[in-house]
């Protein structure tokens, strides 16, 4: 299962580095479609369908929306020249890759291991959870029982992004159609 | 906006409806099997960003379905609020309180207002996707032509 894991976070960094690289926006967005699908292949070993749906669907939305953009502005990648400081950047990312590995070290040393959850609440969740909500699906009573608010903390951000789009993208038309 | 070959249209109409049929057992069956209302909301949301990406459509008739997406979206969203607020008023007074009886594990009407929240935040998130999705496909439309 690990070793699994790890061979596909591998691809998916490697996706990710050579989406940031890219000349071609198209081959650099389909490049970043190898972290989303990597990540469904690493839910559905996790054994979490319900996740794995929700990040299939939005990963292909996202994925029509952007190939849509590029395909319909320009294709090439604005290069910035970057002849700046080289040896203060690689110097200071070389430095926040080592404390950030230190301190990730020290983190993940009283943890338990990979799969075994520790805390009272979840053992509660996962023993007592079909009876105290009615639902056989455990994920959803928790979504819509238990934490209802996050739910509801969710449904709103979608709402406010779809509000944010129409005011945005509206302005032209309205000026227009009232003049 | 115009439409794409006559293959991918027939293939279109073929698929459409199924994908559209699986959204939707997605959502009902969502306190039953894995899923629930974000992924069949997500589900029937592309569906009709499907049709309307295979078939083309006018910008005039665009504009009203994306009038009507809002509304549903700020309707359904509403709905569920309503829905947690009215637990206020029974069983323990609590805001997303369980408040309808809750019926045998594993019926397809059971769990209380688990079903009815998976059904209208279902509804909320497909709205609001088409919304997002029309609204940029209106822009395009506007300032290409």
């Amino acid at each position: 299962m690990e070793t699994l894991l790890s061979i596909l976070i591998g691809f998916m960094i490697i996706g990710a580095l050579y989406a940031l690289h890219a000349r071609d926006l198209l081959s650099a967005l389909i490049a970043q479609g190898i972290v989303g699908y990597g990540l469904v292949i690493c839910f559905l070993n996790l054994r979490a369908p319900d996740l794995a749906i929700v990040q299939i669907v939005v990963e292909t939305i996202t994925l029509i929306v952007m190939v849509a953009v590029v395909l319909n502005s320009s294709r090439e990648e604005v290069r910035e020249s970057w002849n700046r400081n080289k040896v203060l950047n690689i110097m200071s990312s070389l430095l926040i890759i080592g404390i950030l590995v230190y301190v990730f070290a020290i983190m993940i040393g009283p943890l338990q291991p990979f799969g075994e959850h520790t805390t009272r609440m979840s053992e509660f969740y996962t023993q007592n959870g079909a009876e105290a909500t009615g639902s056989a699906n455990l994920v959803t009573g928790v979504l819509f029982d238990f934490r209802g608010y996050d739910t509801l903390g969710e449904a709103t951000i979608l709402f406010t992004a779809a509000l944010g789009v129409i005011t945005i993208l509206r302005s032209k038309s309205k000026k227009e159609s009232t003049s | 906006m115009n439409g794409m070959s006559l293959i991918v249209k027939k293939v279109t109409q073929l698929m459409s409806g199924l994908i559209f049929m699986y959204g939707l057992y997605i959502i009902t069956h969502g306190h039953l099997t894995p899923g629930g209302g974000f992924a069949g909301g997500a589900i029937v949301a592309g569906a009709f960003i499907l049709l309307i990406l295979a078939f083309g459509s006018k910008v005039i008739s665009l504009r009203t379905e994306k009038s009507q997406t809002s509304i549903t979206e700020s309707l359904a969203l509403l709905i569920v609020i309503i829905l947690a607020g009215a637990g206020l008023f029974f069983g323990s007074y609590v805001f997303f309180n369980n408040y309808l009886p809750e019926g045998e594990v594993g019926e397809l009407i059971s769990a209380g207002v688990i079903p009815l929240y998976n059904i209208f935040v279902g509804m909320e998130v497909s709205a609001a996707l088409l919304t997002i999705f029309l609204g940029l496909v209106i822009y395009k439309e506007e300032v290409a032509s």
